[in-house]
C-alpha cells in the first residue's frame, strides 16, 4: 500500500476511470489547463485532451445541467464545483433534474453524474467561502451523498460513484487535500452505503463524517488516556442513505452516542442520527444523545471568532464527560 | 414537401388540436389533475420543426407544454393520455404527469417544469453526441419567457464555445403566463439576443407551417453539418390560458381575434383547398376520423389502464441492485 495525499487519491481515481471508460469525462472551473484548484485533475488535460477534460465557464448551474444532459446518453461526467458554496447555484439542476429524472420518467432516464466539491471551513475565507452543505444535499431523494474522511475513501468512493448509475454528490474538504493515508495499490471500489467502525470501544459511540471523524478520533484518544473511557468511533462516509443498521448496532453495544458535525446543528447529520437512534434503539440508551456542532452563525473572518464558531475535539470530550456526569 | 406531405402535416396538426381539446375536457371531468398546459395555436411549431428533423432519432427536449412534441417524436398518444390520467401504462408510468412526458425509446428526452431547465440539458445531450461522434442532433423547444433565465445564457455560451450540435427553438407566444413579453424583456425580438453568443439565428412566422418547415430545414442542416448551434425563433400564440387555472384575463380580446385569423390549421387547410389538393369534404372526414380515434382508442385506453401499484411507490428513486453501491460485482 502506498501513502497518498487526499488530492492524489482523487486524481488517481479520475485517471483510472478515464482510462477505463472513454465516456468518463471531467469538467469544472480551472480543472484542465490549470490542473484544478486542489490538483484533483492535474495532468489529465494533457493526457485526455480538451474534449474530455473540460474547462468550463463560471456557470455552475449551466455546466452541471450540461453534464446531466450528457449523462442521459451514457456519458459519465465527474463535475467539480470549485467550492461547495458555489453549489447553491447548481442546486436547480442537481435537485430538480439529476435527483428526479429517473423517478419522473418512470425509470426511462438516469443521470449517472458525480458532483465533487470541497466543503467545510478552511482558514479565514469568510462567510461566503466557508459553508458546510452536506446537510442540504443529504435530504434529497434520488441523490446519493458520500463524504470521504481518508485518502482511501476519497479514492474508492469516487471510483464507485463514477460507475454507479445514480447521481452521487461527494463532499470533500478544503483542509483535507494534503492529508496523507494509505491507499490500496490495486483498484479498489469503496461501498457507497454503510458506515465504518474506525475505533472500537465499549463506553460511547462518537459518530463523525469527513473531517469530524478526525476530531472524534482525537477526542477518543483523550478520553481513553485521561478518563478511562473507551469510545467507539463510527465514520458515516455515506450521508444519503444513512446506515440505520450500523448506527443502531454501535449504540446497542455502547449505549451512548455523541454526533460530531462541522455544520450548524439545525436539520443536520446530528439531528438525523438522533432521530434514527430514537426510532431504532431508544431503549438501548443510557444517556441522552448529544450533538457537537458549529455555532449557528455565518462563518466570521476574524481568526478567533472563526475558531469559536467551530467544534473541536475538546468539545467532544466535554460532551462525553457530561454523559457520564463528570 | 408534396401535397401528400402537406395533408399529413395538416392531419398531425388537427390531431394535436383535438387531442389537446380532449385533454381540456378530461381535466374538467377531473380525469386529469395537476397543472395542464395546452398547445392549441402553436401546433405548427413543434410539428413543422420536427418534420424538418428526424423525429424518433434526433433527441428532443422541452418544457411542460410537451404533449405534442412527444407525439411528433413517435410517442403513442394513448400512452400520453394514460400518463395524464396517472396510469401505469402512461409514458412515464404515471409518475410524471402532463409536465413530465418521457419517451426515451423515441428519443423524447422529456418535459421539464423548471422554466429554462432544459437549455443546459440539451447542450449536454449535444456534447454526448459530439463525443460519441454520432450524427443525430439535440433539439430544445422552450418559450420566450424562458430566455430570461440564466440557464439560457449559460447554455448558449457553452453551446457556441464548444460548437455543440444543438438547435434551440424559441416558441415566442408573447407571454410568460400573464406577463406580456415587452413588460418582462428588454429585447423583445428573441433572435437578436443570441448574437452575443455568435450563434446564427432566424425569426419566422410560427403560424405558417410551410415557413416553419423551410426555416427549420436550414437550421437543422446547419447543426447537423457540424457548424455548431442554431437559434430559431417562431412567432406564435397560445389560444388558451397558460394552464387550466389561467383565464387569460390579461389579454386584449382584439389581440386574440387577430391571432385566431392566422390559425396554423386553417391556413394550411385553405391553402390546400385553394390549390385543389383537398376538398372540404375530405377535411371533415379527416376531422371525424381523428375525433373517433381519440374517443374510441385513446380515451378508453387511458380510462381502462391500471393505476400504478402503491407497493411500487419507492421504485425508480435509485437504480435497482446497482453493484457499485456495494463496491462492485461480488
Ligand atoms: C424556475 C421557474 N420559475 C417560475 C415558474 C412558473 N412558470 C411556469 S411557466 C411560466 C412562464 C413561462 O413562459 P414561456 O417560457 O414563455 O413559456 P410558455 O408557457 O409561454 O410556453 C412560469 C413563470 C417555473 N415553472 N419555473
Ligand atoms: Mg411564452
Amino acid at each position: 500500500m502506498a501513502e497518498l495525499m487526499y488530492w492524489e487519491a482523487v486524481r488517481r481515481a479520475h485517471d483510472e476511470e478515464m482510462a477505463h471508460d472513454p465516456l468518463v469525462i471531467c469538467m469544472g472551473e480551472d480543472i484542465g489547463v490549470a490542473g484544478g484548484t486542489y490538483k484533483a485533475t492535474k495532468g489529465l488535460y494533457e493526457k485526455y485532451g480538451p474534449d474530455r477534460v473540460i474547462d468550463t465557464p463560471i456557470s455552475e448551474n449551466g455546466f452541471t445541467g450540461l453534464g446531466i444532459g450528457a449523462s442521459f446518453l451514457g456519458v459519465r461526467p465527474i463535475i467539480e464545483i470549485m467550492s461547495v458554496n458555489f453549489a447553491w447555484l447548481a442546486m436547480d439542476q442537481i435537485f430538480n433534474t439529476a435527483a428526479k429524472v429517473r423517478y419522473m420518467s418512470g425509470g426511462q432516464l438516469e443521470a449517472p453524474i458525480v458532483v465533487r466539491s470541497p466543503g467545510g471551513t478552511a482558514h479565514q475565507l469568510g462567510a461566503q467561502h466557508s459553508a458546510r452543505m452536506e446537510k442540504v444535499f443529504m435530504g434529497v431523494a434520488g441523490l446519493r451523498v458520500v463524504t470521504p474522511s481518508t485518502p482511501k475513501q476519497a479514492y474508492g468512493l469516487l471510483k464507485s460513484a463514477v460507475r454507479c448509475a445514480d447521481p452521487v454528490f461527494i463532499n470533500e474538504h478544503e483542509l483535507m487535500y494534503n492529508l496523507k493515508g494509505e491507499v490500496p495499490d490495486g483498484e479498489y471500489f469503496h461501498p457507497l452505503e454503510g458506515s465504518e467502525v474506525v475505533r472500537e470501544g465499549r463506553d460511547v459511540t462518537l459518530f463523525g463524517y469527513n473531517i469530524s471523524v478526525h476530531w472524534a478520533l482525537q477526542a477518543a484518544g483523550v478520553l481513553s488516556r485521561e478518563h478511562g473511557i473507551e469510545a467507539e468511533v463510527v465514520d458515516l462516509f455515506a450521508l444519503n442513505p444513512l446506515d440505520r443498521a450500523g448506527i443502531a448496532a454501535s449504540v446497542a453495544r455502547t449505549h451512548r452516542a455523541v454526533i460530531v458535525e462541522e455544520a450548524e446543528p439545525a436539520v443536520g447529520v446530528g439531528s438525523e442520527v438522533m432521530a434514527i437512534l430514537n426510532e431504532e434503539c431508544f431503549f438501548e440508551l443510557d444517556a441522552a444523545p448529544l450533538r457537537v456542532s458549529a455555532v449557528n452563525v455565518p462563518i466570521p473572518y476574524n481568526r478567533s471568532l472563526e475558531k469559536a464558531a467551530l467544534p473541536t475535539a475538546r468539545d467532544v470530550v466535554e460532551a462525553v464527560l457530561a454523559q457520564f456526569s463528570r | 414537401m408534396d401535397a401528400a406531405d402537406k395533408k399529413r402535416l395538416l392531419r398531425e396538426m388537427l390531431y394535436a388540436r383535438r387531442f389537446e381539446e380532449r385533454c381540456y375536457e378530461a381535466y374538467v371531468e377531473r380525469k386529469i389533475g395537476g397543472f395542464l398546459h395546452l398547445y392549441p395555436g402553436q401546433e405548427a411549431c413543434a410539428i413543422g420543426v420536427l418534420e424538418a428533423a428526424r423525429p424518433g432519432r434526433d433527441y428532443v427536449i422541452t418544457g411542460y407544454r410537451d404533449h405534442v412534441h412527444a407525439i411528433k417524436c413517435g410517442a403513442d398518444p394513448r400512452e400520453v393520455m394514460a400518463e395524464l390520467f396517472g396510469k401505469e401504462t402512461g409514458s412515464s408510468k404515471g409518475r410524471g404527469g402532463s409536465m413530465h412526458i418521457f419517451d426515451v425509446k423515441h428519443r423524447f428526452m422529456g418535459g421539464y417544469a423548471l422554466v429554462g431547465g432544459p437549455f443546459p440539458l440539451a447542450a449536454g445531450i449535444a456534447k454526448a453526441l459530439k463525443l460519441k461522434g454520432e450524427e443525430e442532433i439535440a433539439i430544445c423547444f422552450l418559450g420566450d419567457a424562458a430566455n430570461n433565465q440564466g440557464t439560457f445564457h449559460e447554455a448558449l455560451n457553452m453551446a457556441s464555445l464548444w460548437q455543440l450540435p444543438v438547435l434551440y427553438v424559441c416558441e415566442n407566444n408573447l407571454y410568460g403566463i400573464g406577463t406580456r413579453i415587452d413588460r418582462s424583456t428588454a429585447v423583445v425580438e428573441q433572435y437578436k439576443r443570441v448574437c452575443g453568443y455568435d450563434i446564427p439565428a432566424a425569426q419566422v412566422d410560427g403560424q405558417d407551417i410551410e415557413k416553419v418547415y423551410a426555416a427549420a430545414r436550414e437550421a437543422v442542416a446547419h447543426v447537423r453539418s457540424g457548424k455548431g448551434p442554431y437559434f430559431l425563433e417562431l412567432l406564435t400564440y397560445r389560444y388558451r390560458g397558460h394552464s387550466m387555472s389561467d383565464s387569460n384575463a390579461y389579454r386584449a380580446k382584439e389581440e386574440e381575434r387577430q391571432w385566431s385569423k392566422r390559425d396554423p390549421i386553417i391556413m394550411l387547410r385553405d391553402r390546400l383547398i385553394e390549390a385543389g389538393q383537398l376538398s372540404a369534404e375530405e377535411y371533415r372526414e379527416m376531422d371525424t376520423g381523428i375525433l373517433e380515434e381519440i374517443e374510441q382508442e385513446v380515451i378508453p385506453f387511458a380510462e381502462r389502464s391500471p393505476e400504478p401499484k402503491v407497493e411500487e411507490l419507492e421504485r425508480y428513486v435509485l437504480a435497482d441492485n446497482d453493484p457499485w453501491v456495494h463496491g462492485g460485482a461480488r
